[in-house]
């Protein structure tokens, strides 16, 4: 019998929405597993939280500890490696507090380690079948991970369909006691918020949201002139941030901000899911881009096939005529 | 300080267009254009920019084959100091562990107090460095645009976490960190530079002359294996606008009249 664990992220108490999504990861991994929810953390937004997942999950292990109450990825591993059984297949979400929990914790486990699944096709004999994909989402492919000495595997947040609201009446089983010594060589000091920029991008309706396909930072004057006459503001993906082309607080995506424009214009950009990821509340997205195989275009409602610095002139030109 | 970087020499999204191969089940790489993997330029300038502050060396390490050798050298443009290519045929088809424990099998000869690696390569996997600092029984931290050097036993890190807000942790030195985009400006290498250091010897080290045991590594090692690449069935997929500039335009501006996008 495939037994399968969750970890569970959360804040003042409420899981996050991954939390929803591991059931119908579980599910298509092995539809019989049994699958237990994991939570960590301290005090009564643990307990609260333990409580319900009680509703999405028959087992929930909760490891109550001081040293747990912020979630220190490398503290956290040491009471998974206590906790966990050897074989145990560990789910948890591709995100940053994933990205620097798994890797390590296959190796402390010795069990296989698979990132980044955005789909599951069924296990063949202890081979499991995943999709996953590479090169920022411009190519997708079958891998398999060898199951027989358990597996940690990160989920991709938002691929797998979350799980109504339920009454599993599930129960809270506390291993407190068994998360061992938990010292480590890296202390967790202070959270320091991003800066609020002048332009607020997720008070507008309308973005021009431009990408590395902008190419040069003087021509972001053209999407600007787009933006003005639409009566938009211009956003854009990280590397026009890491550029220092914009100030942070124009950034969309996980690591940005999240809007909820009606519309999306993205100009030169290739649509990875740590960018779409901050595009939320179905808007109607437009994409302008070069290459006609960008993954972008599978996302959009409309696609135009067109070099952005000629286009974008072009239809600024046309909405002043208007 | 001494800094060790480990590199990967990775097809360059911004220059190819990937096509299926005609079997379909590979990428059609007959003329890929590799580069350096974005997220490693910026943990070399970072690496540079702490040894010109607190002194000693960076050394700049990848596992490939013979053509890695030229973004080792692109690195040493940039001002690392040494470069080691790891390479035997029984390192292909390595998954992230296998390549984790080569690269530990060098790291530990090297006795640095520094590792460091990109966030996140071509295969978007995000592996390697925690999986080689849980091997060494090293600290690590992931995802850090901030590094400052307090004393010569911790350093003070950043981790950019979700919504760009920052988390600062404290971490003991030897660690290892995972370097995530916009931490720095890396420095722009032109041909002279390459040229420079287009003598410079490197060593290629093999699995014998590491110590790593072949069947631990490789095809031979790995759990995870990729079976083929396809084209994903993602439905009807975005509505391609056609015709001339003109026409495109005018489609366009109808839509958003529609969808509310000009007001
Ligand atoms: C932990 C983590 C968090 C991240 N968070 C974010 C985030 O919050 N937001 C974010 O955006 N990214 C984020 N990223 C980075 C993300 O993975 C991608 O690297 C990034 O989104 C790519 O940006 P892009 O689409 O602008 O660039 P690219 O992927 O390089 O795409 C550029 C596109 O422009 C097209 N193009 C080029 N020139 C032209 C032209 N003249 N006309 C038309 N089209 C052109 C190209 O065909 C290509 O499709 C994160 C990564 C990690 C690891
Ligand atoms: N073949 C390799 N040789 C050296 N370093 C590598 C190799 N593959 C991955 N890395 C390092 O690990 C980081 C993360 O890559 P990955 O875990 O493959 O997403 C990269 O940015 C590199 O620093």
């Amino acid at each position: 019998m495939t037994q399968i664990f969750a970890y569970i992220p959360h804040k003042n108490g409420e899981p996050a929405d991954i939390a929803f999504e591991y059931l119908s990861a579980a599910e298509k991994i092995d539809a019989g597993a049994d699958v237990t929810a994991v939570v960590t953390g301290s005090g009564p937004d643990l307990d609260k939280v333990a409580e319900k997942m009680t509703s999405l999950y028959k087992e929930v292990v909760k490891i109550d500890g001081s040293d747990l109450a912020y979630p220190n990825a490398e503290v956290v591993r040491k009471a998974l490696c206590s906790v966990l059984p050897k074989d145990a297949i560990f789910l948890v979400g591709h995100d940053t507090f994933g990205m620097d929990l798994a890797p390590g914790l296959s190796i402390k486990m010795d069990s296989a380690f698979l990132a980044d699944a955005v789909d599951f096709e069924g296990v063949d004999n202890a081979l499991l079948k995943v999709v996953r994909q590479e090169l920022g989402g411009a190519v997708s492919c079958h891998v398999t991970c060898d199951l027989s000495s358990g597996a940690v595997i990160t989920v991709r947040p938002g691929s797998f369909t979350p799980a109504p609201e339920n009454s599993a009446g599930g129960t809270v089983v506390d291993k407190s006691s068994e998360a061992g010594d938990l010292g480590t060589r890296r202390r967790f000091l202070e959270i320091v918020e991003a800066e609020v920029g002048e332009v607020d991008i997720t008070k507008s309706d309308v973005l021009v949201s431009i990408g590395r396909g902008i190419e040069e930072e003087e021509n972001i004057e053209v999407a600007q002139e787009l933006a003005e006459a639409m009566g938009a503001v211009v956003s854009c993906s990280r590397p026009i941030v890491d550029a220092k082309w914009l100030e942070k607080s124009r950034q969309v995506g996980t690591s940005g901000l999240t809007v909820k424009p009606k519309v999306y214009m993205a100009m030169g950009i290739s649509g990875s899911f740590q960018h779409m990821g901050g595009v939320k509340g179905n808007p109607f997205i437009v994409a302008v881009n070069k290459n006609p195989k960008a993954p972008i275009f599978q996302v959009a409602d409309v696609g135009i096939e067109a070099d952005i610095l000629e286009f974008m002139p072009e239809l600024t030109d046309k909405v002043k005529e208007l | 300080m001494e800094i060790l970087v480990c590199v990967k020499r990775v097809p360059d999204t911004a220059e190819n267009e990937f096509e299926l191969n005609s079997a379909g089940n590979d990428l059609d790489r007959d003329d890929l254009v590799y580069s350096v993997n974005e997220w490693d330029n910026y943990a070399v300038e970072e690496a540079i920019q702490i040894v010109d502050k607190v002194g000693g060396s960076v050394t700049v390490v990848t596992v490939g084959d013979d053509e890695s050798e030229e973004v080792l050298r692109r690195e040493m443009a940039m001002g690392a100091n040494n470069g080691i290519l790891l390479s035997d045929d029984a390192f292909e088809g390595s998954d992230g562990k296998g390549i984790a424990s080569i690269l530990k099998a060098e790291a530990e000869k090297g006795g640095y107090d520094l590792i460091l690696t990109g966030a996140q390569a071509d295969e978007g996997a995000a592996q390697v460095g925690g999986m080689l600092a849980a091997m060494m029984d090293l600290p690590y931290a992931s995802l850090v645009n901030q590094i400052d050097v307090s004393d010569e036993k911790t350093l003070k890190v950043g981790r950019e976490i979700e919504g760009g807000n920052q988390e600062m942790n404290e971490i003991e030195l030897p660690c290892v960190l995972s370097i995530q985009t916009g931490i720095n400006e890396p420095r722009y290498v032109g041909i002279r530079g390459i040229r420079k250091v287009a003598k410079v010897e490197i060593p290629v080290k093999s699995a014998a002359d590491l110590g790593v045991d072949t069947a631990a590594v490789g095809d031979a090692g790995a759990k995870v294996k990729r079976v083929d690449y396809f084209v994903p069935d993602l439905g009807d997929g975005a509505e391609m606008l056609e015709g001339s500039t003109d026409e495109i335009v005018e489609k366009l501006i109808e839509k958003l009249k529609a969808k509310g996008g000009l007001s």
